[in-house]
């Protein structure tokens, strides 16, 4: 297979956003009829690279070899009349139109007059569903479909062209076994023409089952290809976590206080099913898992985003329903959400506004809002999280993103929850201020606050965590606590491989 | 059948079910209510209601390819009023003075260009500064609106050309002109929308831009051929009406953009984009023509009128975002 010519290669493509090398380095050579895995944790930089392959950006060094030639792409389209074609995650799919017209979308078939040619479309499409062996056809409307089925409309786009190489992005997350068999199949008749296919997964067990070679990101940094024949899952594992992160498991132990948040079999429809789960006073429970695994969907129905479909939700041994977040407030929770910027914050307001911006309607003088009060809290907070800002009237926007993070966790210790739900605390912000976080975090749990983390880096939940819920497709698989955990046993929970769930309820 | 057909046929037919309960409201209310004799399914009556349809019912097609693809577009009252003034006063102008009734042609090429030529505005606008086409259309409406009242101040401008009204008055297999220039728009849109590349483009892009874009469509120039489109309509409208009246104030057309955008909600069009048909349009303009004619043949006054019909819009709004909303795994808002 070596001496043919490479159908992709990628050589040392570097990109750099202000201030992250996300992409340092990285080569891929991608040979025709090879199923090449692309691997590494959330945040690796598969994603970039994929973006920088696609030509949604452009490397800063480095170059892209299509064949023989180099090439330069400018964008998604000019990546697929290159051969390259997406498969991708997040379905893009336009819903009000016919499965043929998504399939086609850009390519409809022309007669005379810019009329479409409805008769070859439907032809067309008709006979690469029947490959796909799907039970819709051509004029089905996108928006009836099934998610799996939605998924496969994706997949079918890949069959219109003459590709040289087929990019799968987690194509198997949303379909069933069966469905997956067909994927599997259309996967090894591509290769069989001699198309090369790079697979982007999580999944170990498909890994194994359909790939040639195995290539490892970690941080930015290419790591290594492995012939999938001659290596296991440790290795591959090994590679992707690697060793020079702070991968120190959080050590201190100090006393637990009551159970403060008990949830007893919750579901909410296919999001997430049966979680059971309790969080004590002075305890940091960490949820590890996939994107998509559930974790973000279970914190907002803790603070009142969701509602169950069954199941129940105790505070201190008390069941409750939370209807709103205004209703979680006054239960007690807070939620310090996933997108700082997005749900976290009004970056045009001051550092003061947004700290007290969820009491803002006690805090009255009169008809008018208690400016005295509010720096007062905002003093405080500023003072015990140590947050770096020229005063108050800074606005939120022009601050570091430790700091910004800060001001949100400070929001909400100052309306007094006893249960703190962290979701993806360090996203985006530097090392240095993680660490800070981290102890923060720490810190907090020792005040006596019943802390749950949610977060996809590793190194965080196995530092910040008393114990580590895994969870793998809307499923807890497995609970740990922080002296048994493991790297790798870790990493085999969220993959779903492990059937093992007698710990399942700690 | 398959899934969610029935649900689409529910949505299709939700307009003409409601035209079929007006219909038989003002039947029955008119026997009781009505101080004219006559009924109110008089053939004369419906051909007339027909006729009244077209200047909003012409735009109304425009707009929904506008709206499908995810724009709006405000200015189409000024337009029409822009467009009317061209025909008229053209048709005075010397450099025609030779030509006598060949000046008729002349006149309507120059209002339909204008118009054409002020939608190629909008949509540049909004093609190359990507500012939301509500704001642009917002301006151009303010704009183009400046442009009447530059051209005669407060003055009416009037040209009466019998040959022209005529033609307008006629009637041909019962309908009038204005009737059969809405039924003609109304098939060639429906035509572009359904069977060209281009209409499904439209959809396509109202849809989902970020997949069209990832799908190698160029959006811009199909938002600027949109805008062209109606445009083109707008004036189209505004060369039927005026053929016949002869003179054109400078307010006319004024909230005609609401008028239109109303009677395109109404018929299911998506504000968002990407849903939409030109069928349901025209039933959307038939169901508001039938309204405010048959609130006035049970003696409801113009005021009236207005209230109804936003308390029917809103009411119909709402019920269709109850029958759309998701299930239960949908965030709160």
């Amino acid at each position: 297979m070596t001496d043919q010519t490479p159908v992709l290669r990628l050589e040392g493509i570097v990109k750099t956003f202000p201030g992250v090398r996300a992409l340092d380095d990285v080569s891929l050579t991608v040979l025709p009829g090879e199923v090449h895995a692309l691997m590494g944790e959330n945040g690796a930089g598969k994603s970039t690279l994929m973006k920088v392959l696609g030509g949604i950006y452009q490397p800063d060094e480095g170059q892209i070899i299509v064949g023989e030639r180099p090439a330069v792409m400018t964008s998604p389209l000019e990546a697929k009349a290159k051969g390259i074609v997406f498969i991708h995650q997040e379905l893009s799919l336009a819903e009000e139109l016919s499965v043929a017209e998504n399939i086609y979308l850009g390519e409809l078939p022309r007669k005379r007059f810019g009329l479409v040619d409805w008769e070859t479309l439907y032809t067309r499409t008709n006979a690469i569903l029947e490959k796909l062996k799907v039970r819709f056809d051509a004029r089905t409307r996108v928006g009836d479909l099934s998610i799996a089925n939605q998924q496969m409309v994706e997949i079918a786009r890949a069959l219109t062209v003459d590709a040289k190489a087929v990019i799968f992005d987690e194509p198997t997350a949303s379909l069933t076994d069966a469905e997956k068999v067909v994927l599997f199949d259309v996967i090894a008749d591509l290769q069989s023409q001699g198309v090369g296919i790079i697979y982007i997964s999580h999944r170990m067990e498909e890994i194994f089952r359909i790939t040639d070679r195995i290539s490892v990101l970690r941080d930015g940094t290419y790591r290594g290809t492995l012939n999938t024949r001659e290596t296991d899952e440790e290795a591959i594992t090994q590679l992707m976590i690697g060793r020079k992160l702070d991968l120190s498991r959080n050590a201190s132990h100090h006393e637990l206080g009551d159970v403060a948040l008990e949830v007893r079999g919750l579901s909410c429809g296919r999001l997430y099913q049966d979680v059971s789960f309790e969080v004590r006073r002075g305890e940091v429970v960490g949820f590890y898992g996939l994107v998509g695994a559930g974790r973000t969907e279970i914190a907002e129905t803790l603070f009142g985003l969701r509602d169950p479909s069954s199941g129940t939700i105790l505070l201190d041994g008390e069941e409750v329903q939370i209807d709103s977040p205004h209703d979680a407030i006054q239960r007690g929770i807070s939620l310090v959400p996933e997108d700082r910027k997005g749900q976290g914050l009004v970056l045009g307001m001051n550092c003061r506004d947004n700290m007290t911006l969820p009491q803002v309607d006690d805090l009255k003088a009169g008809p008018f809002v208690a400016e005295g009060s509010e720096i007062a809290i905002f003093d405080q907070y500023r003072d015990r999280l140590d947050i770096r800002t020229p005063g108050w009237k800074q606005l939120v926007g022009n601050l570091s993103g430790g700091n910004q993070q800060k001001i949100v966790i400070g929001k909400w210790l100052s309306m007094h929850p006893n249960v703190l739900i962290v979701d993806e605390p360090t996203r985006g912000i530097d090392v240095g201020s993680k660490s800070e976080i981290h102890n923060l975090i720490r810190e907090l749990a020792t005040q006596g606050y019943a802390v749950i983390v949610i977060s996809s880096e590793m190194p965080e939940v196995l530092h910040v965590s008393d114990r580590i819920v895994a969870m793998y497709s809307g499923r807890i698989m497995r609970t740990f606590t922080s002296d048994e955990v493991t790297e790798d046993n870790l990493i085999q929970a969220i993959s779903g491989i492990s059937g093992d769930n007698r710990d399942k309820v700690a | 059948m398959q899934p969610g057909t029935l649900s689409t046929l529910l949505k299709r037919g939700a307009i003409w079910g409601f035209i079929v309960l007006e219909l038989i409201f003002f039947t029955v209310a008119g026997e009781f209510l009505s101080l004219s004799e006559k009924a109110f399914m008089d053939v004369d009556n419906m051909l007339l209601l027909f006729k009244q349809s077209a200047p909003i019912g012409i735009i109304a097609m425009g707009m929904t390819i506008v709206m499908v693809n995810g724009n709006i577009d405000l200015s189409v009252g000024a337009t029409y009023a822009i467009s009317a003034i061209v025909l008229l006063d053209s048709m005075t102008w010397p450099l025609f003075a030779g030509l006598g009734d060949g000046v008729i042609p002349v006149a309507w090429a120059l209002a339909l260009l204008t118009g054409t030529l002020l939608g190629a505005l909008n949509g540049l606008i909004v093609w190359k500064t990507g500012v939301d086409a509500f704001i642009v259309t917002l301006g151009s409406m303010l704009g183009y609106r400046g442009l009447v009242f530059m051209y005669n101040g407060e003055q009416p401008t009037s040209h009466l050309n019998w040959t022209l009204v005529d033609f307008a008055e006629a009637q041909w297999l019962g309908l009038h002109t204005a009737t059969w220039f809405l039924l003609i728009a109304t098939a060639a849109i429906w035509f572009l929308m359904n069977r060209t590349v281009h209409g499904r483009n439209v959809y396509a892009i109202g849809d989902n831009r970020t997949a069209v874009v990832n799908a190698g469509i160029r959006v811009g120039p199909h938002m600027m051929i949109n805008f062209m489109i109606i445009g083109f309509l707008a004036a189209l409208s505004a060369v039927v009406f005026y053929s016949e009246s002869g003179s054109v104030n400078p307010n006319d057309g004024e909230l005609y953009e609401l008028w239109v955008i109303t009677a395109v909600v109404l018929g299911g069009t998506k504000l968002t984009g990407g849903s939409g048909s030109i069928i349901s349009t025209f039933g959307g303009v038939l169901a508001i023509q039938l309204l405010r004619k048959g609130l006035a043949h049970i003696g409801a006054d113009t005021s009236t009128v207005n209230l109804v019909i936003g308390l029917i819009l809103i009411a119909v709004l709402f019920l269709d975002r109850q029958l759309n909303i998701k299930g239960k795994e949908e965030l709160k808002v």
